[in-house]
């Protein structure tokens, strides 16, 4: 079994983020980069499959410039066997991403594509189920467990409320929440192997993808300061508050 | 917060990763407990960073002292301390250089594996220091074994190591050729030795860095302890305390790098008079000086590094860079403790206990006045002060 892997290298989980100050977006320059959390998870769940013999090859995947090769080299150390780089500056939008995937699944054919649910500095949550519907392809999102049998998966899903159990056909479309694993950290033997394993570099010029957004940013800003809260006597005058003041109840 | 370029971006990133479960919580127990960082250390082995130093052939990952300071530098910029288990990483240099073939097919690979924990320097005692020439261990050869007699002190990790590297004399001061020459290191199992001549006692301090005194009475070795040639073993050492000392600097580069963030957080965040207090240049100007300093020193320890493994002369970079890191990390550290006004002094800011622990670089493995005779005598070419 075949299966890819997306990596987004995005601003580290651990930096505040700052806007830039003509509002076009934030600051990126000289801010620590790092692998998207959830696409950590889908890359620490594809080296499960890998090291089980589920899986008999793991590809990773990343769309993004020159720097995300980094984000690819950190998931060949975690364990993916080789990497493919599509080479895109700027913003490249949901849907662009997705027909990129549909074009290496053609060249790849795998039999299961794991993409992180969402990236954590646009969260769109759209990849995964866009690429489902351009694909055809059996859909299961928010994963939080994953068991693949021959020709077909069963996906755990928390929904509100409970867990719902999936039962999926092969080819799919799974994209990872937190809870699926915790992602291991390479140990330095594996970082150094790394280095030798392949990375293949594509445009998406070349894969026939038009990248050019659709949508258009108009502003990007703080969210507003919190205001310091108050205390109430009692819990008469805090349901008063939330009733008249508040209008939520 | 940006810096100079680190190096090994993809070392270090995996080193961070490991250390985010090792927080604050986790140290201070430790420290309250007088207690030795176990599980910190099984997940460095287990991920192969000890043995960075160690040759491929031999189980290691074969690379040289410029990673194992990005990883050394990485640990302690974490809020971590590479204390409890630097040594793993290169004591084992004298045996790699100077150990014959079988000694290194022996214990090399466990020593890379971690099932072998060489950790235990002796080199130090009670009446001399860096004086190293005048040491009192003896090891005299008798049939097939060697009889060690004598004590060693500031014996770190002892108790959690299953071999110590010993320096001993072999020939007395006076009858060698040379005061350097006549001590001879050897390899000691430290678990067969425990009670057959070999007495550890621990010795309380003020950081928790597993620190000993140990009593050699008539200590019997076998005879193929000895590592290297008889009479050399101050020479063999001398390599191995360069590559110290730039590990030692990369460490107190983190500590700095860490008092910088912690001070710079607290001075962002902290309000008082309706303003925050890093608004106010007392509190801001001693902070971008100590970046500054540390920036300047984290340079000269990169190119301490670079140049040992470049396999060039490195014995005034590493002490320069010694001399530089530990002052930097101990400016930072009073800077931190001063910004944190008297919550610096509350242990759950862990600023008192890295303020106690860093103090250490200025004195061991070298102290600021040893590098300070040594420029002058031997890069300044001026007349020997002791």
């Amino acid at each position: 079994m075949k299966i890819l892997v997306g990596v987004k290298r995005v601003i580290d989980a651990y930096v505040k983020v700052r806007v830039k100050s003509d509002h076009t977006g934030v600051e990126t320059q000289n801010v620590k980069m790092s692998m998207n959390p959830f696409d950590e998870i889908a890359v620490e769940e594809g080296v499960r499959l890998r090291e089980a013999g589920t899986a008999d090859e793991l590809i990773a995947v990343s769309i993004g410039p020159d720097q995300a090769q980094e984000t690819i080299r950190t998931a060949l150390a975690m364990g993916a066997d080789r990497g493919i780089h599509v080479v895109a500056d700027g913003r490249v939008e949901p849907l662009a991403i997705a027909k990129i995937f549909k074009e290496l699944i053609a060249r790849e054919n795998p039999d299961v594509v794991i993409l992180g649910k969402q990236a954590i500095d646009d969260d769109n949550n759209q990849v995964g189920q866009m690429l489902a519907a351009l694909m055809g392809w059996s859909q299961g999102t928010f994963a939080s467990k994953i068991e693949l049998g021959a020709g077909q998966a069963k996906v755990t899903r928390e929904i509100d409320g409970g867990l719902e159990t999936l039962d999926l056909k092969l080819p799919a479309v799974l994209t990872t929440d937190l809870r699926l694993n915790e992602p291991r950290y390479a140990s330095l033997p594996n970082i150094m192997k790394a280095k030798k394993k392949e990375i293949a570099k594509l445009t998406a010029d070349e894969l026939g993808v038009d990248t050019a957004p659709r949508v258009e940013i108009l502003k990007v800003t703080e969210p507003p300061a919190r205001q310091a809260g108050v205390k109430v006597e009692s819990a008469a005058e805090l349901v008063e508050k939330l009733k008249n003041e508040a209008k939520v109840i | 917060m940006t810096s100079t370029t680190p190096t090994h971006p993809e070392i270090r990133e995996s080193v961070a990763a490991l250390c985010r479960d090792f927080p604050g919580e986790y140290w201070r127990e430790k420290d309250r407990n007088d207690a030795y960082p176990t599980e910190f250390v099984t997940a460095l082995t287990e991920a192969g960073f000890l043995a960075c130093l160690i040759p491929e052939e031999y189980g290691g990952s074969g690379l040289g002292l410029s990673e194992a300071a990005a990883i050394m530098e990485e640990i302690h910029k974490s809020g971590c301390s590479g204390g409890a288990c630097h040594a793993q990483m290169y004591i084992m240099g004298a045996l790699l250089r100077h150990g014959d073939e079988e000694k290194k097919r022996r214990y090399l690979p466990e020593i890379a594996s971690g099932a072998l924990r060489l950790q235990a320097f002796g080199v130090t005692e009670p009446t001399s220091g860096t004086d190293t020439t005048r040491i009192r261990t003896t090891a005299r050869r008798d049939g097939n074994e060697w009889v060690i007699n004598g004590q060693k002190v500031w014996t770190s990790r002892a108790e959690h190591s299953d071999l110590m590297l010993l320096l001993a004399r072999t020939t007395s001061r006076e009858e060698a050729a040379k005061p350097h020459q006549g001590m001879s290191i050897f390899l000691v199992d430290m678990q067969k030795a425990k009670g057959n001549g070999l007495t550890i006692q621990k010795l309380e301090a003020m950081v928790n860095h597993a620190t000993t005194e140990i009593f050699f009475d008539d200590l019997r070795i076998p005879a193929d302890a000895l590592i290297g040639e008889e009479g050399r073993g101050f020479y063999y050492i001398l390599d191995g305390m360069n590559a110290e000392r730039i590990l030692i600097s990369a460490e107190a580069i983190g500590d700095a790098r860490w008092f910088i963030k912690k001070a710079r957080d607290y001075a962002v965040d902290r309000r008082v008079f309706d303003r925050p207090i890093g608004q106010n240049q007392g509190v801001q100007f001693p902070i971008a000086r100590c970046y500054a300093e540390t920036e300047a020193a984290a340079l000269m320890v990169q190119k301490a590094a670079e140049t040992f493994d470049a396999g060039e002369e490195v014995g005034a970079m590493a002490n320069m860079c010694k001399l530089l890191a530990s002052e930097a990390t101990w400016h930072a550290a009073d800077t931190c403790l001063q910004t944190h006004g008297g919550f610096g002094f509350a242990r759950e800011y862990d600023v008192e206990r890295k303020f106690r622990e860093t103090r250490l670089f200025q004195t061991a493995p070298i102290s600021t006045n040893l590098i300070l005779s040594y420029i002058a005598e031997h890069v300044l070419e001026m007349p020997r002060s002791f």
